[in-house]
């Protein structure tokens, strides 16, 4: 059982370490429906993790209590081996854990490279005053950050709409610079919302290649959310599938993708 | 050139400088705007209140003295000290920003996602709450303001450009409290736009202002920066609290100045820093020049109180999201 290891390696040669994030029976209810029933599992550091199912699920929610958007009633989220109190999104983030959303949460207004700064901030502790003063320090973070997020725009080959303010790129593009902007955090756990929501083949596979070279480059521990199966059982290590607010399924592509429970969810056969 | 003309261009540089005070008002209204959607309408008494506390604490005047005698039976009003201009400014703005902090910790907290129109409701209750605080703490005299700023024309400049004209042309009178408020007012708006542009807090100032779910989810306290530019506001509203106050006096009609920033916002857009600068200096040079040109001589005078509504009317009509404002697009 893999549950048990410390640590493995994986078939293409990376090493999967030990649980970077446990969730423990979570439950989430808004008002009497219960979007999250009792579910539990983890993420381990250096792997993607995949959250699918149908539409409905509750995958979503699932993303949101990982980032700090909804609390669970019941249920303990553990993270980097302790137990986490309830958190506000910002704190979550500060806490590294970066995110990006199904539909697109840019700042339009502000240019491709204001985008990714932003997601500097969590790196950059001088005081308001200093800043305000542009005193020697702020100055030199500021040029230390610019450079560190210069390196993601090459990696994610968005050079040349550095300068772009964002409302006017097109979709594609859009989410190319939420995930630089997530990863511009460098987050222990980088969280996908759909990423590959809305987009051509084409662009699935490009999407689909920047994560694996994100995963292998940075090391960077992945959580997607897709409904797409196809794609996601190429690029995840591991899958937790999830129906009607329960999960159904959990463990690698091919495990899951024989699992009879699984298949019901996705031709839809009736719940009783 | 004749006189007429010089006289016109001083009518016009002179607007330009009552439009820098116009455009100091409209500025704290689109900071608080552009970050929470709020329309401020307690601008304008925030900067009576600044001024207020500015004269109070110079003069060494004890805060809230009527209440503290009327309780205890005292005869105190003042601590028996000066306290120096430089001094002053740097406690009202101490004083400003805990203000800021009360407003966001006990009133815009709780009304987080409210519609807009409760917001601005909660701005008028605002507004006049803390013009009966500054009245209980400073009490509601008319009190002189002087931090040392120069009064008076400037006779340089009128001795300078008195050869412009023929022998009824003295030069341009210009007041050099309008120069200093200007030079200040552009220092300030270029600080300003320096920090919201090249520093962290001011990324995540634009970012908070653009979108507050994103906002979050790069680690960004809504709460640190609402309370930052109401402090920024703050900032502005004594900036342009010292200006006023010191031209006509600190009195309490000081607080309806905030509703000459509203044709200026109209004008310039709720959203725009260069439009509330810009707006006002269309405001402040339209209405001396109407004035100057038709208003005294056909309209019996006094245009200057409602020809800036009248402009921003017609720009309501024709473009009504302002010179720079967003365009105001609706998807079918």
């Amino acid at each position: 059982m893999k549950d048990t290891v410390d640590s493995y390696v994986t078939e293409d040669g990376r090493t999967i370490g030990k649980v970077l994030m446990d969730m423990k029976n979570i439950t989430l209810r808004f008002g009497g429906v219960e979007a999250i029933k009792d579910i539990s599992f983890d993420i381990r550091e250096g792997e993607i993790r995949a959250i699918i199912g149908p539409n409905g699920a509750g995958k979503s929610s699932m993303l949101n209590v990982i980032s700090g958007f909804y609390n669970p009633q019941v249920g303990e989220v553990w993270f980097r081996g302790e137990k986490r109190p309830p958190m506000k999104p910002f704190q979550v983030a500060r806490h590294g854990i970066a995110r990006t959303f199904q539909n697109i949460a840019l700042f339009e207004g502000m240019s491709v490279l204001d985008n990714v700064m932003t997601g500097r901030l969590r790196q950059m502790n001088t005081g308001l005053f200093a800043q305000a003063l542009w005193w020697g320090k702020a100055q030199r973070e500021e040029t230390e950050n610019r450079e560190a997020v210069e390196k993601i725009i090459d990696f994610l080959e968005i050079q040349a709409i550095r300068k772009t303010p964002v409302g006017r790129l097109p979709y594609g593009l859009k989410k190319r610079v939420e995930l630089a902007r997530a990863l511009a955090a460098e987050p222990d756990l980088l969280l996908l919302d759909e990423p590959m929501a809305g987009m051509n083949v084409e662009e699935k596979e490009d999407m689909s290649r920047y994560i694996l070279d994100v995963n292998d480059e940075f090391g960077t521990t992945v959580a997607l959310i897709e409904h797409d199966m196809g794609v996601v059982m190429d690029i995840s290590d591991r899958v937790v599938v999830m129906d009607y607010g329960r999960k159904i399924g959990d463990g690698t592509p091919d495990e899951v993708r024989g699992n009879q429970d699984v298949i019901d969810a996705y031709l839809g056969v009736q719940h009783d | 050139m004749s006189a007429d003309f010089l006289y016109g261009i001083e009518v016009v540089i002179n607007g330009l400088m009552a439009g820098v005070l116009y455009a100091l008002v409209a500025l704290g209204f689109v900071l608080i705007f552009k970050a929470s959607g709020i329309f401020n309408y307690a601008q304008g008494v925030m900067a009576l209140f600044a001024a207020l506390t500015l004269t109070g604490i110079m003069s060494g005047q004890v805060p809230f003295s009527h209440l503290i005698n009327a309780i205890f039976g005292t005869e105190i009003h003042h601590f028996g000290w000066h306290v120096p201009a430089l001094l002053a400014i740097i406690l009202t703005l101490l004083v400003m920003i805990v203000f800021a902090w009360a407003v966001q910790k006990f009133v815009f907290r709780h009304l987080v996602g409210q519609e807009p129109i409760i917001l601005f409701m909660a701005t008028i209750g605002l507004a006049y709450f803390l013009e009966g605080v500054g009245d209980l703490m400073w009490g509601s005299d008319i009190k002189t303001l002087d931090v040392g700023l120069p009064q008076g024309g400037s006779m340089w400049v009128e001795n300078a450009t008195s050869g412009l004209g023929g022998d009824d042309f003295y030069g341009f009178f210009i007041d050099k409290l309008d120069m200093v408020a200007t030079v200040v007012a552009a220092i300030l708006v270029i600080g300003l736009v320096g920090f919201a542009q090249y520093t962290k807090q001011g990324r995540a100032m634009r970012a908070v202002a653009d979108d507050h779910q994103a906002a979050l989810s790069v680690g960004i306290s809504l709460n640190f920066i609402w309370v930052l530019v109401w402090s920024l506001a703050g900032l502005v509203a004594l900036v342009a609290g010292v200006m006023w106050g010191a031209k006509s006096g600190v009195q309490f009609s000081l607080s309806l100045i905030a509703l000459k920033a509203l044709p200026v916002l109209m004008l310039g857009g709720f959203t725009s820093i260069p439009g509330a600068i810009v707006g006002g200096l269309i405001i402040g040079v339209g209405e001396k020049l109407f004035e100057y040109t038709i208003g005294a001589p056909y309209l019996g005078g006094a245009t200057e109180n409602w020809f800036a509504y009248v402009l921003a009317l017609i720009f309501l009509v024709f473009r009504p999201q302002g010179l720079f404002g967003e365009k105001i697009i609706e998807r079918v």
